[in-house]
């Protein structure tokens, strides 16, 4: 392998790694807040997909306009999940939130094959995002290039948004207890509402720039993609941000390696995450970044 | 009492036999077919509320110990042209090509291949608390459809198996769910029974009390697996042709949706839900099609019917937590109670985390 084609395979890995750390962003955040997995996330990432090719395409919108209105939207649509599928249930097992969340998926899926239609579209990528640029022999789409940086800024607002707001605390302590946070007058479901918003529109942000990189739009197409992004949570350590960015390159940049050097295994690229997934429960299960916490009777 | 019971029992099963023998010779195909399912779907759900039910372990890979299972007793019963025919892409590999056993040995066999492969997933995940095992073994039953996609000298990939022998009819599906009840109900009314449901309730509280959490969940999740598996083969070699595709995860959901709509650690309800989430996915299939109702023309849309199936997981899961039976079983004492017919909305309600009295 020479040095210009592993470089586009690194471009690409890092570029995978990213989309996959934003949509994980999402899971971690709900899962710290919850102790929930957010099985409607994937979905809620490919809606995303679905109202950036309405903006596009049936309303004619340019980008600077639609994009915007796409993140506001998705934000919108995670909180009416929580609203609808998790609010009812605070107090109740822990099963049937997970039930209800695994019920809210296959609602958003079955919702799109219904309303959307099943057959894949077309994403309306603007020419300024999917120019290719040749650098010696390397040609790469511009995207690609954007896709990290896109992230790290998310990033950045993110972590500025938790560890300095009043906001930010308040999510800090609805993770911790949420009884004890309600006794310092955080409003819990608000905080727990606003959480899945941020988390949706971070969704958001990935979906769209999925939609440029790979540019075929299916009702289904979040669930692979939300599956992997909760095992790079998992990875990273759930419950921490920087552990889900983290998670999210290994396994971005592993499953385009494991391409790129065994092409044989091609067939086995969704498996992959979920193998690594188990060797690394078996020796690290709280992930990379997670804490041994010891539960109290 | 006791005495009027067992009577009863048994002219209920001596009714079932008789209705079964009615049922295979006289009624129409689609009608046995649908039966058919119904029972398998039983044999599911009870082997997926013994993990999730009574063990409190929220597994999501059924659909791959079906696959497994499944796919093991189709090999095992398809005659040596049949696998010749069908494995053009790549021959069958070597003792499999011209092996043939009778289906019930070639069932048990998938059953315990099933028992097996989750003795491989739970072995690292089990040992782990939280909602790890949900996510692994979802993930297993993923890697288990992109293996069978891909080892075409096994399993022929995507092409699937055809010409499976039609094995099961009403006798093979009823029989072998009433084995599962028998099986389950002695196993939950033992010790093992009474340790599974401890786990259930609070894991610390079992541990401390010197239940072995690994090994009771391990029990759980391979007699789990091995009934999924049995109920793969019977499917298997009711329709004819399997491919992965298949035994995805929407596969897994509808059981999901058996179990949480029968009761969570209910058998008897599990079996009630099974035929009425089997009889009403077909009765709502007018939803995919188009249907002139004389005054309207309702125009049906494919997928319809999954979105009425998910919305209505959610409804039962929302105001509806305990499903048709809670954690009750069925009893000849309750239905001839004339309160209970009188007043269905006093019935006492299990307590709230679902335990049991």
């Amino acid at each position: 392998m020479t040095l210009d084609v592993f470089l586009q395979h690194l471009a690409n890995g890092i570029s995978l790694g990213s989309l996959y750390a934003l949509i994980a962003i999402g899971y971690t955040m709900v899962y710290g807040i919850l102790r929930l997995i957010n099985f409607a996330h994937g979905d809620i990432f490919m809606m995303a997909t679905y109202f950036a090719f309405f903006g596009g395409v049936t309303f004619g919108m340019p980008w600077y306009i639609s994009f915007p209105l796409v993140i506001v939207f998705t934000a919108i649509l995670g909180v009416l999940v929580e609203v609808s599928a998790y609010r009812p249930l605070r107090d109740a097992p822990k099963i049937s939130i997970l039930i209800s969340a695994i019920g809210a998926s296959f609602l958003l899926e079955n919702l799109a094959i219904v309303l959307f239609g099943g057959i894949p579209k077309p994403f309306p990528a603007p020419d300024l995002f999917t120019n290719v640029i040749q650098i010696g022999t390397v040609a790469i789409q511009r995207v690609t290039f954007y896709i990290p940086v896109v992230t790290i800024g998310c990033l950045l607002i993110l972590l500025y948004l938790i560890n300095k707001t009043k906001t930010g605390m308040a999510m800090r302590a609805v993770s911790k207890d949420h009884e004890t946070a309600r006794l310092m007058g955080v409003n819990v479901n608000r905080t727990i509402s606003l959480t899945f918003g941020i988390g949706s529109a971070l969704a958001a942000v990935g979906g769209i720039m999925w939609g440029m990189k790979y540019p075929q739009i299916a009702p289904l197409m979040g669930i692979i993609p939300g599956l992997k992004c909760f095992i790079a949570a998992v990875i990273g350590g759930i419950g921490d941000i920087k552990g889900a960015v983290i998670g999210g390159f290994v396994l971005g940049i592993g499953e385009i390696m494991l391409i790129a050097f065994l092409p044989d295994l091609t067939g086995y690229r969704d498996a992959f995450a979920f193998i690594l997934l188990i060797v690394i429960l078996l020796y690290k299960p709280t992930g990379i970044m997670g804490e041994i916490t010891a539960e109290k009777v | 009492m006791k005495q009027r019971n067992a009577i009863l029992t048994i002219i209920a099963v001596l009714l079932i036999i008789v209705f079964v023998m009615y049922a295979q010779k006289n009624l129409d195909m689609y009608i046995v077919r649908i039966l058919n399912v119904c029972a398998i779907y039983a044999i599911l759900g009870l082997s997926l509320n013994l993990i999730n039910g009574f063990t409190g372990l929220f597994s999501l890979g059924h659909a791959g110990f079906m696959a497994v299972g499944a796919y093991a007793t189709a090999l095992l019963t398809m005659s040596q042209t049949t696998k010749a025919q069908i494995f053009y892409m790549a021959p069958l590999i070597k003792p499999l090509d011209t092996l043939l056993m009778p289906f019930p040995i070639a069932l048990l066999i998938g059953g315990i291949l099933a028992a097996f492969v989750a003795y491989l997933i739970g072995a690292p995940t089990l040992r782990l608390k939280g909602d790890y095992l949900a996510i692994a073994s979802l993930g297993f039953g993923e890697i288990i459809r992109v293996i069978f996609t891909n080892t075409q000298s096994i399993t022929n990939g995507a092409l699937g198996l055809k010409g499976i022998p039609a094995v099961t009819n009403l006798w093979w599906s009823f029989g072998m769910t009433a084995f599962t009840l028998i099986i389950l109900v002695s196993l939950i009314n033992s010790s093992y029974g009474r340790a599974l449901k401890a786990i259930r309730e609070d894991e610390i509280a079992a541990e401390s009390m010197g239940v072995n959490l690994f090994k009771h969940k391990m029990i759980s999740f391979m007699t789990g697996a091995f009934f999924a598996g049995i109920g793969g083969g019977l499917l298997g070699n009711l329709l004819g042709t399997i491919d992965p595709k298949m035994f995805n995860f929407i596969f897994t959901f509808n059981i999901l949706l058996i179990v949480v709509l029968g009761g969570m650690g209910s058998l008897t309800g599990s079996i009630i839900a099974a035929f009425i989430v089997t009889i009403g996915n077909e009765v709502l299939r007018f939803l995919d099609e188009s249907m002139d109702l004389g005054f309207v023309v309702f125009n049906g849309k494919v997928g319809l019917r999954a979105v009425v199936f998910s919305a209505l997981l959610m409804v039962v899961v929302i105001f509806y937590r305990h499903g048709l039976m809670g954690t009750n079983e069925f009893s000849w004492n309750a239905v001839l109670n004339k309160k209970f017919w009188l007043k269905p909305f006093t019935r006492k309600k299990p307590l709230a985390k679902g335990g049991s009295r």
